[in-house]
Parts: structure tokens; sequence; C-alpha cells
């Protein structure tokens, strides 16, 4: 199971030539099996009418390569705003204040537009959740998917397109010589979807970040789009960061999973750790609310309460106001900082082994 | 009242077609394309039974329940309810007792109206209380789903989904109907609203009794809510049955795939993330336009065979379980039952 399995796709051994990172390799650069991509506490503020949102407040992680990391948490958790400040593609009234964004060690926060250009596509790329808004309504498929190689390989106008054929197959395009002449519109969601997979795939990227690429479609071509991601990361050894509000979807794929809420990692760790063993009350809560396919529950057990406002979040731990553990220290400023527990797991709450309790709890009366 | 088992909605061999293209070519062609959304179906819905209509996009759900609720015309087939049957114009009094709830909470309240304007209209239009105790029947019906008095003053921008959502819901049940026809009521929400919201479903239930036609392709979320499930695929129903027997043992080769398809919090034999299994359905659902001949299933089931491509099969019982049916040859068979 090679991880450099780039040279299986036709393209052979790009990585490993132009691998330097803009501005040369840092002193850190990654080793293999190393993190491909790393943040340190990521703060990106938004300027509103009603005041600064603090949409990302210090945000924490570290992809390895070939691994996929879910990043989940609700509408406003800034889960989507974090994989904006990794490509450099924030609104325009936001703005990373603080904190560093290191791809194979080098910073991006500080690079111009121009460099930053050089950089999405080839080494970062991105899937969005809607492909036909993300796709060119009136450019040939096999066009788009060339266009990324032409651009930042220098590749010919028939290298391009031989590549793009064979990404085509990769992504399970069937009939790809016939299908490189439509356009968008003919392709079903699933399909445009495994178009935007080759697109991002085309300059073989270290990184692609995905936006709820599956949230649109059937559970059918969900199941098949997510192994397909599954497969490329295992064969070509790109990494991924999958945002998503579905913790399932997660499971499925990823090895590690950031659970966000108000701007903040509430818990983070190894997917099977966090999603079937919380260790926060909000993670707990996510999973609890959710009903279950294989199992009737009673009834669901919903978190009270909405999520906090940006502009003034509540002193303390963020999630306090609608957590049942909470006490008097979980009110007290600086909100508290990720802690490690035995395992590698890390997690926001002061009153952790509560959850344990619950768990436990409810499970032994079965 | 007739007890629990009665039919209450009875639909026989619904069709809704949709004609594409344009009028010119249509009659150049002598006939329009037709596309059919819903190509025969047949359903009941008993007094007080929560009944759940899965699919993928595309396989006629949402048209069929548009249909039920009488919100679009059928080409073909009778609906009767109480055992009367429903005319294409139906009377005010008829469309008081099927209501329904939207998937999408922001586009399907009126945004000029403030919620008690709106209770108010329907109450008053629909005679539901006498007019003076309108205004106490509009409260009433906000403390049903949960919200405050201080609603009826407010307009739909100033809720959350969550909240707007229970105000659909207060919507519905004004008029006291005897069908509740739910499309999608969660798949706009957040995860941690949208339990709140189911919550408010199964107790209103509980409390006023309705019928409920659930359309949903979240199929945890209709374990969790219904009595029988129906599974759609392009424009029919494959398979109907109790909901637990339909989740523990499916017998279309559709249904197994749909279960198999969801991701799990625990994947199912302990797989790993980004395990090397494949797809539980491979391809597309193909397009209404172009049915595939013999089994609608044929070109995405993993059994298929001659036979498939040559009969239609019909909806035919379980052994022994005359409430679940399924539309394949080899359904109760044995043959496909053992590979999911």
């Amino acid at each position: 199971m090679s991880r450099e399995g780039a040279g299986t796709d036709g393209a052979g051994g790009i990585r490993g030539g132009a691998g330097t990172g803009p501005g040369g390799a840092a002193p850190g650069a990654a080793a293999p099996g190393g993190p491909v991509l790393q943040l340190r506490d990521l703060k990106v503020r938004i300027a509103t009418r009603r005041g600064l949102v603090r949409a990302v407040d210090g945000v924490s992680l570290e992809v390895a390569r070939g691994e996929a990391v879910g990043l989940v948490g609700e509408s406003g958790s800034g889960k989507s705003m974090t994989l904006r400040a990794i490509l450099g593609v924030l609104p325009p009234e936001a703005r990373v204040t603080a904190g560093q964004i290191l791809l194979d060690g080098a910073d991006l926060v500080p690079l111009s537009q121009a460099d930053l250009n050089r950089i999405r596509g080839r080494k970062i790329s991105m899937i969005f959740q809607e492909p036909m808004s993300a796709l060119n309504p009136v450019m040939r498929v096999g066009h788009q998917i060339a266009e990324g190689p032409r651009v930042h390989l220098g590749y010919s106008r028939s290298k391009a397109a031989e590549r793009a054929l064979d990404l085509m197959r990769r992504v399970g395009i069937p009939d790809p010589e016939r299908r490189y002449r439509a356009y968008p519109h003919e392709f079903s969601g699933g399909m445009r979807q495994r178009v935007m997979i080759a697109i991002a795939l085309s300059c073989d990227p270290e990184v692609i970040l995905c936006d709820e690429p599956t949230t649109a479609l059937d559970v059918t071509i969900q199941d098949q789009i997510l192994r397909l991601l599954a497969r490329l990361c295992r064969e070509s050894g790109v990494s991924l960061v999958f945002v998503t509000h579905d913790l399932p979807v997660v499971a499925q794929l990823c090895q590690r999973v950031a659970v966000m809420y108000g701007g903040q990692i509430a818990e983070w760790g190894d997917v099977r750790d966090v999603l079937l063993d919380p260790r926060h009350p909000y993670t707990l809560g996510l999973v609890r609310s959710a009903p279950d396919v294989d199992e009737v529950r009673e009834s669901l057990v919903a978190i009270p309460g909405s999520p906090p406002s940006l502009v003034s979040p509540p002193p303390g731990c963020r999630f306090h106001p609608r957590c049942a553990f909470a006490e008097e220290d979980c009110r007290a400023e600086p909100p508290p900082p990720l802690r490690e527990l035995p395992g590698g797991r890390r997690t926001a709450c002061l009153h952790h082994e509560r959850c344990e309790d619950v768990l436990a709890t409810e499970r032994s009366p079965r | 009242m007739t007890g629990p088992g009665a039919e209450l909605l009875s639909a026989r061999g619904i069709a809704v077609w949709f004609p594409v293209g344009s009028a010119v070519t249509a009659r150049l062609r002598h006939r329009p394309r037709l596309l059919r959304a819903v190509d025969g179906v047949d359903l009941d819905l008993a007094r007080g039974e929560a009944l759940a209509l899965v699919g993928e996009s595309g396989s006629g759900k949402s048209t069929l329940a548009l249909a039920l609720a009488g919100l679009r015309p059928v080409n073909r087939g009778s609906i009767t309810y109480d055992g009367r049957p429903l005319p294409t114009r139906r009377s005010r009094a008829d469309r008081r007792r099927i209501q329904i709830v939207f998937q999408d909470p922001y586009s399907s309240l009126n945004p000029r109206l403030t919620v008690g304007g709106m209770l108010r209209e329907l109450i008053a239009v629909h005679k539901v209380v006498p007019p003076r105790e309108q205004a106490a029947f509009a409260a009433e019906l906000l403390r049903l789903v949960g919200l405050g008095e201080d609603a009826l003053r407010a307009y739909p921008r100033q809720f959350s989904g969550g909240q707007r959502q229970r105000v659909a819901l207060a919507r519905a049940l004004a008029l006291r109907p005897e069908v509740l026809v739910a499309d999608e009521p969660v798949s706009a929400l957040d995860v941690s609203v949208q339990a709140t919201i189911l919550n408010l479903l199964a107790d209103l239930r509980r409390e006023l009794g309705p019928s409920l036609l659930l359309i949903s392709h979240n199929l945890a979320v209709v374990r969790h809510l219904c009595d029988r499930t129906a599974v759609m695929y392009l424009g029919r129903i494959v398979e109907v049955g109790p909901t637990e027997r339909l989740f523990t043992s499916p017998a279309h080769p559709y249904t197994r795939g749909l279960l198999a398809a969801i991701p799990r919090l625990a994947p199912a034999g302990g797989q790993e993330p980004g395990g090397t299994a494949g797809p539980a359905v491979a391809g597309d659902m193909p397009s209404a336009l172009s049915v595939p001949s013999g089994c609608r299933f044929r070109t995405r089931c993993p059994h298929a065979r001659e036979r498939c491509a040559a009969e239609d099969p019909a909806l035919a019982s379980a052994p022994g379980e005359p409430g679940h049916l399924a539309a394949c040859h080899f359904a109760f068979e044995g043959i496909a039952a053992g590979a999911p």
C-alpha cells in the first residue's frame, strides 16, 4: 500500500520535482508521514455592521499525508470559514488576524494573492457542495479538467487532454472519450461531483479541501463518492480536509475528526474515540440528538438553546449556556484550552469525565 | 370513528406525468414527450397511522404526496377518502382534511404576514372556531408547537429555521387536519434542531392523532417516526411493509442497497474508516423519460437476469406476511436474500 503512488497516474513524480514550498522549504519541512498541513491558533474575524464576528477563534490541527480529517459542526460553527482561510478565499470582509497555516512547513498566511494563485489548484484544491455552481456551464468538462495541468504544470494541449481522460477513468466516469466533450448540464449530480474530484486531482495536489461535497447527493450516490475519495487517499497519498455536519459521513471516511463549536475546536481525536465515546458534552449532544437507522430510540435528546453569538460570545467555555455539566469554572475567562487525554485525544471540556458517566449509565441497563 | 386499521386515504393506480420539451416539438411528434414522475402507485393510509415514503430524488415521492394532498392533478388513477372518491377539484372541507408541511421553512411562509395574521386568516376562511375564539385558538396553536404568544406579532424573518418549521406546523394544524403530510420536514435544519422538530412531530401525533404521511430520504428519521414504510424507485413503489420488518429483513435489492449505503457512526463489521468495500448500489438512477423495460431497478441490480428485462414485476406479498410486499421476481425466493 504505497502512499507515494503518484507514479501510477501518468503524471509521474510531479510532486517530488517541484516540491519546495513557496518561499523555499521551511526548516521544519514535513518528513514523509509528518503533517502536510498544520493550522496553528488560526483566527478569522469578519467585520459586520453588528460588530466583529469571531468566526474562527484559535483553531489548531494537523493533517498527515494520505489522511482524511473531518471538520464537523453546525452552521455558524466556523468550519467552512476555516476551510476558506486555508485556501485564501475568504469573503472580502473577513481577514485572518492571527495564527499560521503551514503547508509542508511553509506559512501561507503572509503570501500575496499572486503567490497563492500558484498554490491553489496546484498544491491545495477544493471540492464544493454544489458542483453545478462550481463548474463552468459553457465549457466542455474535459477542457475544465485539462485546464489545471495546462496552467500549473505547463502541459501541452494533447498531453493535458490525455491526463484529463486518465483522470476521468480514475474517478469512475464511464465512457470518458465521449464524455470529454460533454457539458456539465449533461451530467447527473453524482457524475458532476466526480468531474469536480477529477479537477481537484488534476495537478496532484497535497491536500484537497472538501466543503460538504456529498450533502446535496442521494444516499446511494454519497456512498459511491465517499468510497471514491477513500480510494484516492489510499492510492495517491493525497490528504483530505472534509467539512460536514453529518457525523456518520465522517465516521465512514475520516481517520481523525475535529468537532467545532462557536469558532473553536471542542474535541479532537481519532474518529472512533470521538464519535463513539465522546469526551465533550457538545459532541455527546450531537451524537444523541440524531436518530439511528439501526436502533429505535424512545425519544431524541435535543441540545437545548441555540448556537452562541460570535460577536459577543459567552465568557469562558462557548458551550456552557447550553451545557448540562456547566459549573462556575466554565464561565471564567479565558475559554478552556484543548487538553490532551490519554490516547492522544483532546477536549476543551473541564468536566469531560461526566460524559463517561452519561455513556456508562445509558449503556448499562441493556 | 372507525378504529385503527381502517383505510382513511386510498390511492389506486395513481400516475402523474409531466410533458417536457416545447409545445411545437410535441405537435410535430403528434404527442408530447412525457416524464412519468409517478407511474402506477397503490397506497393506503390508515386512520392514525404514520406512513413513510422513502426513495432517492427523482423517485416521485414528493409528486405523489402533492397528488394525495390535492395540490397536483393526477393523470390516471383514483383517490378515495374514507371510502368516498375525491374529485380533482376538492371542496374546501376536503382540502382542510389533508394539510402539508414543506421542506423549506424559508420559502413556504408568507413573508408579509405576521404569524398571527396568517393563522387568523386561515381560521376565519375555514371557520374553524367562532370569531370570538380566534385569538385564543391561535395562541393555543402556538403553545402546541412550543412557541410563545409573542410569536403572533412576529414576521417569519424574525425566526430561526427550526422556529419557522414550528410555525409551518402550527399553520397546518390550525385546520385540525385528519392527515398531515410532511415533505422532508427536517432536512433543511441543523442536526441539533432536527431532534426538537422530530420530537415535536411525535408528540403532536400522540396528542392530536392525525395520520402522518412523511416523505423523507433520511431512513433514520423514518425508522424513528413511522409505523409503515414504502420505498419508491422511478415512479413506483418497489417495497412496502411494517417499518421494523422492512428495516430488519428488506426483501427488494434496492431497499437493501439503500440501507447499506447509509453511513454509520460505527461502520458495519468494524470496517476501518475509508475501507475498501465496493459501493452499496452502483450507478445512477435512470431518467424517468426512458424507464428501463421490465423491472425498473434491473440496470443497477446485482441480481438482474433475463427475466428482469422482459417482465415487469408486480408487488407481491411475502409468504405469511400479507402486509409486506415487494416488486421483485426473486424477492422472497431467498436467491437475493443472502447478499446485501
